[in-house]
């Protein structure tokens, strides 16, 4: 059983820049050709300041801290065992090349299903710019089986 | 865009194959190096029958579906649920229509069910977007 104690716990918050040859990678790897995920100029006809970041790389902005999820040490959970559940972004300005983001992260809650053989765990997150302007916020649900135990 | 309506269809957007190539790419370039994605040894030890695809990576191909449909910077809400794994080999299609207009805080509003599906019909991701219009 994972430990509830730390429902509620606050991560340490990390700051991450956005890197515009990273964002060229990821349009590359989701396959998206449109050019303004990949070419400055484009990306600047229609009103941003660099390119882009497209709607889910928040989440590779997650992984941009100092621990692979930090949820996966705090809890000591096995990597092997974590499927993901649910994810919502909420969007209220862009993220671009150049900007340097700050992550926060929360543990909202825990709770078990299945007699305890599929544990969940749910974070949001919010992701500020370098101007402290909250550009983003998410809520994450990890899913923990447990099914090997039985 | 006026043109908007309860049932307006978001053009479908229909994916390759998912291949081993494709998931050593994402987890590159998203940073989920969860070698459960990438190594298959590691999967089996896992009790998976393989490796499988990132859940993210077919939330971001419906992200591409939605940006492609509008402007991304029109999009305010973008959630989904992982209803099933995706396999190797799966062939993913991506699709969703407008459920509702809404107005809040003086902004129109669209909101959407959208879904990415196995070529057997299996929902693999489904979820909801909200766009303004």
């Amino acid at each position: 059983m994972l430990d509830r104690n730390k429902i509620g716990h606050e991560f340490d918050p990390f700051t991450v820049e956005v890197e515009r040859g990273r964002l060229r990678f990821f349009a590359k790897a989701i396959g998206e050709i449109n050019s303004i995920y990949a070419e400055q100029s484009a990306a600047r006809k229609v009103g941003y300041s660099d390119i882009p970041a497209p709607p889910t790389f928040l989440m590779a902005l997650d992984l941009g801290g100092p621990d692979m999820p930090p949820v996966l040490k705090l809890l000591d959970m096995d990597i092997g065992r974590i499927l993901h559940g649910s994810q919502e972004f909420e969007y209220f300005g862009d993220i671009c090349a150049g900007d340097t983001i700050t992550v926060t992260s929360k543990i909202v809650d825990m709770f078990d299903k299945k007699g305890g053989a599929l544990e969940f765990v749910v974070c949001e997150n919010s992701y500020t710019n370098q101007d402290g302007e909250l550009q983003a916020k998410a809520r994450q649900t990890l899913v923990y089986r447990n099914l090997q135990e039985k | 865009m006026t043109d908007i309506q309860v049932g307006t269809e978001i053009p479908r957007l229909e994916l390759a194959p998912i291949s081993r190539y494709t998931l050593a790419l994402y987890a590159g370039a998203s940073g989920d190096h969860n070698p459960i994605h990438i190594d298959s040894d590691f999967a089996r030890n896992s009790g998976m029958p393989d490796v499988f695809a990132h859940g993210m990576l077919s939330m971001a191909y419906l992200g591409r579906m939605l940006t492609n449909w509008q402007p991304q910077s029109r999009l305010r809400r973008f959630s989904t649920r992982f209803a099933a794994i995706t396999h190797l080999q799966d062939v993913i299609t991506c699709s969703g229509k407008v459920v509702e207009l809404v107005e809040k805080d003086g902004e129109k509003l669209a909101s959407c069910e959208i879904q990415a599906v196995k070529a057997n019909g299996e929902r693999t991701l489904v979820g909801e977007a909200v766009v303004a219009i």
